[in-house]
């Protein structure tokens, strides 16, 4: 902490060294662009801010991936051809009844997804927030996380789906002809050869999602963009605060994009 | 014989495509006894590979009844499952799970369904490796191995499951040709060791060499059968031995 301390009290001098040249409206190039850092986040501990937005960012990019991850598998199930194509095992009433209910979700499912990639983001936000949540005081970072997650299941359904399908049906029919049950064949054998094939896309829904969840700024979440946004209500600066926020943004990003390279290979080294 | 034989037993069987717009079998009654190498020959479209996929029900039929061990298993109250675990089948094109290595493509099913243990599991896929040779290899990808070799573990994980029948579907016809050899070889052991097996190749000379009984089927139908002598040396109807014609 001291360091941070130190550091800081260094940029206090150099911001009383500049100030009368800011007074007299006489900066030069380079103490312009200081004065904007300093504005913007080192005054009164703004850089604090910036954390705080970036640290509210990643709980809600975190769950909201969690919820569309677990929500968007079990659609993309439900959508599958043998699913959807379901017969009855037997004549009995209660198998009649779980094909029943099983093609009826399917039919749902594919509705769901519809509905959720045909509207826009910001308005399920809004309709979450105001409608669902309206009458309810709830922490604004839960209603992220389900708008976020409901809205990221539909897209991530489409992905996994896809991924299912690129697996051979000769995947499925060595696992069954072995004796495996329809859905061991999908745990052990399906869904790790899907997941492998889908990353790439994946990681794509991931950092969309991420960014996405500046929408949130709209019904006054403290995120990351809403806290650029709030030093620049203080400071004026039209540009700094919001670019602080972007390279903030891009490094998550980028680590991201890493670490799933990183994964993607040891993926494929593991069978060449 | 008797019927305590039969292991297998086809009636009337029939399996129609696009709503009966492909009739790829139309009528096949076929009994498989315990013990017995039947090779299925025949033309391309001609049903068989359709009528070999019906006997553990990765195609459902259309019509007719397989009645595996007495358990008619088209009844669709009968767990399906089981009589898989008892029914090995190979494929054309092996069908090993790539994300897994040979020792754990072999151990999946026997830990799962027949609870054994790992150890367990292991030494018997590891015995099975040794015969066919490729102990070595027990570690290694699938992508890592040849043809011939991807083949011969298909066979040994399917036996790891302890079958009493097993179906080879055209087992040899993605492999390279000097690789068919290693694989046929293995499939002779077997049979040799009384392994019950119903295979549908266009190797003519695996089918008389190794079969008890030969099956030709042309446009989904049993055209003739009998002992590999009967269909190759003097075989009676006209469309078994122009297919014969052709490919000897």
């Amino acid at each position: 902490m001291s360091a941070v301390t130190e550091s800081i009290s260094i940029f206090e001098q150099w911001w009383l060294q500049i100030e009368p040249a800011v007074q007299a409206n006489t900066l030069n190039f380079w103490q312009f662009l200081y004065k904007e850092i300093y504005l913007n986040v080192i005054k009164d501990d703004r850089w604090l801010q910036y954390l705080k937005g970036l640290g509210v960012t990643l709980e809600v990019s975190f769950y909201a991936i969690l919820v569309g991850l677990v929500l968007g598998t079990l659609l993309a199930i439900l959508r599958l051809p043998q699913v959807q194509n379901m017969t009855a095992n037997g004549k009995s009433f209660l198998s009649g009844l779980g094909v029943w209910v099983v093609r009826g979700l399917s039919k749902l499912a594919g509705l769901y997804i519809n509905i959720m990639r045909g509207t826009p983001l910001l308005l399920q936000v809004l309709i979450i927030n105001f409608g669902i949540f309206g009458s309810i005081s709830i922490d604004k970072v839960i209603v992220g996380v389900i708008a976020c997650g409901l809205n990221s299941a539909a897209y991530v359904a489409e992905i996994v789906r896809g991924g299912i399908m690129s697996v051979e049906k000769g995947q499925t029919e060595a696992g069954r002809s072995l004796g495996l049950s329809g859905v061991r064949t999908m745990i052990y054998i399906i869904l790790p050869q899907a997941a492998k094939s889908a990353l790439p896309a994946m990681c794509n829904e991931f950092i969309s999602l991420i960014k996405e969840t500046s929408i949130l700024s709209y019904i006054a979440l403290t995120e990351l963009t809403k806290a650029g946004d709030y030093i620049r209500s203080r400071t004026f600066s039209a540009f700094t605060p919001y670019i602080v926020s972007g390279l903030l943004y891009l490094l998550v990003v980028l680590t991201l994009t890493w670490l799933i390279g990183k994964l993607e290979r040891r993926l494929r080294n593991s069978d060449h | 014989m008797t019927t305590d034989n039969i292991i297998i037993s086809v009636k009337g069987l029939e399996k129609h495509f696009d709503e009966g717009k492909l009739k790829a079998l139309r009528g096949v009654d076929a009994d498989i006894r315990r013990g017995e190498v039947v090779v299925v020959i025949g033309p391309s479209g001609s049903g068989k590979s359709t009528f070999l996929r019906c006997l553990n029900l990765l195609e459902t039929p259309t019509k007719g009844t397989v009645t595996v061990e007495n358990v008619n298993i088209t009844d669709p109250k009968v767990n399906i499952n089981k009589h898989r675990e008892k029914m090995g089948m190979v494929f054309q094109h092996f069908n090993l799970f790539p994300h897994m290595t040979i020792l754990k493509n072999m151990t999946l099913a026997p830990m799962k369904l027949l609870k054994k243990s790992k150890q367990e599991a292991e030494e018997k896929a590891m015995n099975l490796l040794k015969r066919v040779g490729l102990a070595d290899r027990a570690n290694a990808y699938p992508s890592q191995l040849s043809g011939g070799q991807k083949q011969r573990i298909a066979i040994v994980r399917a036996l790891c499951m302890e079958p009493q029948v097993m179906l080879f579907d055209e087992p040899t016809s993605a492999l390279d040709p000097e690789m068919v050899g290693e694989v046929l070889d293995v499939m002779k052991q077997l049979a040799m060791e009384g392994m019950t097996m119903v295979v549908v190749t266009h190797e003519m000379g695996f089918a008389r060499e190794v079969a008890d009984r030969v099956i030709f089927m042309d446009e989904g139908k049993i055209v003739e059968e009998g002992t590999p002598d009967q269909i190759f040396s003097s075989p009676q109807q006209q469309r078994t031995k122009d297919f014969l014609n052709k490919v000897l």
